[in-house]
């Protein structure tokens, strides 16, 4: 066990009331790389803010680095890529001092910026290709870009986890490629990867093993090649449920007093 | 000329105008960032009780203020945070709330609406030494926490959900946002007055933000830009019967007028350097996931021309249909 870097154990998450994942049993060892695959809405998004103690699970435990999350305080071993949010804050932000701000796990308060600080995040920067950038304002970027600085954040605090949310979601190639080289430099280096991805695309060299989830269950563990002819191999289970044509968003109705967020 | 800004009262104005004029826009530069930029308005609507409940009770009505202001900043955060209420509805609440219980406090305290007008207005010419050094002393203290902790409170502002993983208690860092804006409206109060204290939050912050390209230099730049106002409009008031609260907001305002049309051409300019991704169909993307149904016109999902083809909107994907697959575009 004490290789395991993250460990769900019949985790289940409700949004809302609304039960979004179950079930969930998962372990990711020290120097994996898992693709964390399933259609939009099937959780993805959901267990990996999970695993990182963004949404509180309702049964079962999360440990990382063997600890249980409720106790967990060593940040700086995770590095965690949100999805690119889609509108920039009200404030310009270089790209500098976002990245600045993956460094904050391993800062003492009050103290300035260290040397090995600086570097880390120069470090950083340059592992994603925006040297030349450094002090642009973010919004000055392209999607894909932006999505690099998020990943260049979670670079800077030097993780030993790195958990990404769709980090090709709506990146052009150029990213993708550029991202999925990164992440392979940090792979080689022992570091685990837990990656939720739509498709495989430039990654695909990466995986080694890839998690399939269908509206909230694992319905997938194995290596990533099993994953392209789910429909007609039924890995997992005789029977064949046939395939929905539902629409992947379902307009969400919102009330005054429901919330911001 | 000099000797009307030399004059005793007329100094006490000009240094608690300064101390105002740095502490607000400090402050307000986080305000902006979380787009709470109205929260300002609706702490010196709360504050409108405060001052009331200290007319009542005969004790100081800037103590008073700012703790009814610290409370209401809490709650505030509370009802944004447990997600009962999105923050402008929040805020709406607490802006009514806060004037008519200030006027019910008020008339009970035997004294009409016109008890208030120094407080909602500003009066920082009648301002006491006293009261310099606490808005000085108050000043100071927002000036450094805004300054010193800046990556924390920037992080949390930027992106709440990663400050959490990088293990940082956010929660402490936005009620401490809430707090030093709450100080910062009640030692506003004498200077600009309850109703206008929020542009100098928050107007510095627009004139700044349309030149900076950085979090920290649109501080710094919001700082510069409210401190000249702040003696400016005390400074005019000097000279000319107006009054000096209402003069600095007007000033501020003027900075922004000015600049906006310089502004707008820094914007285009950035804007027009923002790369063009890189072109999707020379790479020919096949999407690689099980795709479930044909797109087509009754799909439900978004159909956007593209070119000499429709793509089809699939989440944050493009599908276009290209022999027997679908092309990510």
């Amino acid at each position: 066990m004490n290789d395991q870097v993250l460990t769900l154990a019949d985790v289940a998450v409700s949004l809302g009331g609304r039960p979004v994942l179950r079930n969930i049993d998962l372990s990711v060892a020290q120097g994996e790389v898992v693709a964390l695959l399933g259609a939009n809405g099937s959780g993805k998004s959901t267990l990996v803010r999970a695993a990182v103690g963004l949404r509180p699970v309702r049964t079962g435990s999360v440990h990382l680095f063997g600890t249980p999350l409720s106790s967990y305080d060593a940040w700086q071993r995770v590095g965690y890529v949100p999805q690119r949010a889609s509108a920039t804050t009200g404030v310009p932000a270089t790209v500098w001092e976002v990245v600045a701000s993956g460094r904050l796990s391993r800062r003492r308060l009050l103290l300035p910026l260290g040397r090995a600080d600086r570097a880390a995040v120069s470090a950083a920067v340059d592992a994603v290709g925006l040297g030349d950038r450094a002090s642009q304002p973010v919004a000055t970027l392209s999607g894909g870009q932006q999505q690099r600085v998020l990943m260049a954040r979670a670079l800077a605090g030097e993780p030993d986890l790195m958990l990404l949310d769709e980090p090709n979601a709506g990146v052009d190639v150029d990213s993708q490629h550029r991202i999925a080289d990164t992440l392979a430099e940090r792979a080689a280096a022992g570091a685990t990867l837990l990656v939720v991805l739509h498709e495989l695309g430039p990654f695909a060299p990466l995986i080694r093993r890839a998690i399939m989830l269908r509206e909230g269950r694992l319905v997938y563990d194995g290596p990533p090649s099993g994953v392209v002819d789910l429909h007609d191999a039924q890995p997992f289970g005789g029977h064949h449920h046939p395939a929905r044509s539902e629409p992947d968003f379902v307009p969400e109705v919102r009330a005054p007093f429901e919330g911001g967020r | 000329m000099l000797d009307i800004l030399l004059s005793p009262f007329m100094l006490r104005a000009l240094v608690a105008a300064a101390a105002t004029g740095l502490a607000a826009p400090a402050v307000g530069t986080y305000l902006v960032q979380r787009r709470l930029s109205l929260m300002g308005d609706g702490i010196g609507h709360i504050c409108v009780t405060g001052v009331a409940l200290g007319v009542l009770t005969g004790t100081s009505p800037v103590l008073a203020a700012i703790v009814v202001a610290v409370l209401g900043a809490l709650l505030i955060e509370l009802i944004r945070s447990t997600g009962r209420a999105s923050g402008d509805v929040a805020l709406a609440l607490l802006f009514y709330g806060g004037i008519a219980g200030g006027l019910v406090l008020i008339s009970l305290a035997g004294n009409s609406a016109f008890a208030l007008q120094g407080y909602l207005f500003g009066s920082i010419t009648s301002i006491s030494a006293g009261d310099v050094w606490v808005s000085v002393a108050l000043a100071a203290v927002v000036i450094v926490l805004c300054v010193t902790l800046l990556p924390q409170l920037f992080a949390v502002a930027h992106d709440e959900d990663y400050a959490r993983t990088a293990g940082l208690d956010v929660r402490v860092y936005n009620v401490l946002i809430s707090v030093l804006a709450a100080v910062t409206v009640a030692v506003a109060m004498r200077t600009v007055g309850l109703l206008l204290v929020s542009a100098l939050m928050v107007v510095p912050v627009a004139t700044s933000q349309q030149f900076a390209r950085g979090f920290r230099s649109t501080m710094a730049g919001a700082m510069v830009v409210g401190i000249v106002a702040a003696l400016m409009g005390v400074g005019t008031s000097a000279y000319v019967d107006v009054p000096p609260g209402a003069t600095i907001v007007l000033v501020a305002l003027l900075g922004f007028v000015a600049t906006w049309p310089v502004g707008i051409l820094v914007q285009r300019r950035r804007r027009e350097r923002v790369p063009f991704p890189a072109d999707p169909v020379a790479e020919h993307e096949t999407v690689g996931e099980t795709h479930g149904h044909e797109h087509g016109p009754h799909c439900g999902h978004v159909a956007v021309e593209h070119g000499d083809h429709v793509d089809y909107i699939h989440g944050v994907h493009r599908h276009a249909a290209h022999g027997g697959h679908y092309d990510e575009h």
